[in-house]
């Protein structure tokens, strides 16, 4: 997980507005049951949940499986409260989590 | 109006004078030069025998690929009969084998790519790439013409067995410069393996046969 | 008479079926085309999605770190514009650069600064240069794939005046019918026809600019069966690997020989990279 996730929010946003967020993040997400050219299955390796917070208040959450595609682009929408920062987390299989933070300019 | 159509006129010419030198410059290629290229292009043909060869065609490939596969009568004649020449039969005469074996040959692709050494299985004969073959696998190419139901169309003839094996031993035998691999000529697949193929193509039992 | 009539409405017979059969699979195989179609479209409308964006990003960000043993970025590398510009180069490429003394693309291009420039090891960068099934592309590869970014929206303008770049493009045409190796495959094998497939793969006809312009202006592109981007060298070694040949060597004439001749027949095609691709 090396490389910076992409997050795209509006240039800015008025209160009461409903805006789409979205998020694009690298991620092989190993489901466990593909093998490799040896025949031996390759282990599991997934981001189950991803979250978003603003202003410190969860707005959205996910819980991925084995069906969501590498390289998983996650796009949600919600109705600006009033300014604020985005928190959006990554957990991994195994405890690993990748946090990025944005603020949301508001007219 | 006038100055403006002679204008067009004579760019339209200059044009079609280009691009015809274009086309005459870009014909004209050393073949010293290609070989040379090749050569430096595939550093690591010269870790086996059995790569460099792989670099230039032989003499028909080299007819072939110098009149982009449409080449004169004459030529066509000499290369047909040259490719003829290779066809090996089977020692015990019999040109039809199993086609369920053939079915398994057609479905694979395995065999002779760099990651195939060493190799774990008999090469294949990836006829699916190109070819409808059974009206089961809908998976299939279309760069060659559809053989479902080719042995009932033949009527299971002898003579289109012996067609169909010397067509998947060496297809330029018959169409010089086709597009088809030369199965049994360059050792892709084994007798046998044609004789299996030959089995799917033309007995009554093969799916490629039932309606 | 009255046999040959027989076969011949036998053979109409079995031809119109076989044909129902073929339209049937082909209507599936449209269908399928037409989506698929339908959602690149989306992509190019709105590409941020693309995963081979994080490559982009990754690129950019290799381009203007400093590296290598001599420790610095690729700000000074010339791509054909001047050193550093990077606008507009991807689509004036394969070109002559006269410090090298050669025809180069964008990937042979990057590859020369890395070791010129940054002091890299060149054998090292030739070793393994493209990535396996779900590994990421590599540095060069990123760094390639944002180079082409910086062009989208521009069409292919390779001038090919120079005299070196000219035989470059004649080299490539006859490499590109040029049969050879155990399957006697030559690249026009496959891609000399039109509306042909290989399985359920569409193959463009590269003779026709018409094709050619609709498809080479999507390379590089992310392949979501191996979940990473494969720039045009990545794809080229993939052709020689299926045709029986061995390992074609990064950046070499061969490679900038054929992407010549590629680009030359997408001239006035739009650049729109990453591509999406299966």
């Amino acid at each position: 997980m090396s490389t910076k996730p992409r997050i795209r929010l509006p240039d800015n946003a008025r209160i009461g507005e409903v805006i789409e967020i979205k998020t694009l993040i690298a991620h092989p997400m190993e489901s466990g049951n593909r093998r490799g050219n040896d025949g031996s299955l390759i282990p599991r390796l997934l981001l189950h949940t991803f979250t978003a917070k603003f202003a410190d208040r969860e707005v959205f959450r996910a819980t991925l499986h084995t069906g969501t595609a590498a390289n998983p682009f996650i796009s949600f929408f919600i109705k600006v409260p009033g300014p604020g920062e985005f928190e959006f987390t990554w957990i991994e299989d195994g405890g690993a989590q990748v946090v990025e933070r944005q603020a949301l300019k508001v007219t | 109006m006038r100055q403006r159509s002679r204008i067009t006129f004579i760019l339209l010419a200059y044009s079609v004078a280009a691009g015809t030198a274009y086309a005459q410059q870009i014909k004209a290629v050393d073949e010293v030069r290609i070989d040379a290229a090749m050569r430096a292009a595939f550093p690591k043909a010269s870790a086996s025998a059995d790569w460099p060869p792989r670099l230039k065609g032989d003499q028909s490939m080299q007819a072939c690929s110098q009149h982009k596969d449409a080449p004169p009568s004459e030529l066509a004649r000499v290369i047909a009969a040259r490719e003829s020449a290779s066809i090996q039969y089977p020692a015990d005469g019999k040109l039809s084998g199993d086609w369920r074996r053939g079915e398994q040959v057609a479905q694979s692709g395995y065999g002779l790519r760099f990651t195939d050494y060493p190799p774990t299985r008999e090469n294949g004969g990836n006829c699916y790439a190109c070819h409808q073959l059974t009206k089961q696998e809908v998976s299939y190419g279309t760069v060659g013409p559809s053989l479902l139901e080719y042995g009932k169309i033949r009527k299971f003839s002898e003579a289109d067995t012996k067609a169909a094996y010397e067509k998947i031993y060496n297809s330029h035998a018959t169409f010089p410069c086709s597009l088809m691999p030369r199965f049994g000529a360059n050792g892709v697949l084994a007798i046998e393996q044609i004789t299996d193929l030959v089995a799917l193509l033309m007995s009554a039992e093969s799916p490629v046969n039932q309606p | 008479m009255k046999i040959i009539r027989k076969n011949v409405c036998a053979i109409a017979l079995a031809f119109a079926s076989s044909l129902a059969g073929a339209a049937q699979a082909q209507q599936k195989s449209d269908a399928i085309e037409h989506e698929l179609e339908t959602y690149r479209s989306m992509l190019k409308s709105d590409p941020w999605s693309n995963p081979g964006m994080l490559d982009v990003d990754r690129g950019e960000t290799l381009w203007k770190t400093p590296g290598g043993s001599n420790h610095v970025s690729l700000e000074g590398c010339d791509l054909g514009l001047g050193p550093g510009k990077v606008d507009g180069a991807f689509a004036a490429l394969p070109r002559y650069f006269g410090d090298a003394d050669r025809v180069m693309d964008v990937e042979a291009r990057i590859l020369w600064c890395m070791e010129k420039l940054q002091g890299f090891e060149r054998a090292e960068l030739l070793t393994h240069p493209h990535p396996g099934p779900g590994m990421p592309v590599k540095d060069l590869g990123a760094i390639a794939t944002y180079i082409a970014y910086r062009s989208n929206g521009r069409s292919f303008a390779a001038a090919f005046n120079h005299r070196k770049e000219k035989e470059m493009l004649a080299l490539g045409e006859a490499l590109f019918f040029r049969r050879s190796g155990p399957m006697d495959f030559a690249c026009s094998t496959c891609h000399g026809d039109s509306g042909k497939r290989i399985r359920l793969q569409p193959l463009p006809l590269f003779s026709k600019p018409d094709e050619a312009r609709k498809i080479v202006g999507a390379w590089p592109a992310y392949r979501v069966s191996t979940a990473h981007v494969m720039t045009m060298q990545h794809r080229i070694y993939d052709c020689f690997w299926q045709m029986r040949l061995p390992e074609v060597e990064l950046g070499s004439d061969v490679s900038v020989a054929l992407i010549s001749y590629l680009v030359k027949q997408a001239e006035g095609g739009e650049i729109s990279i990453p591509g999406m691709k299966r």
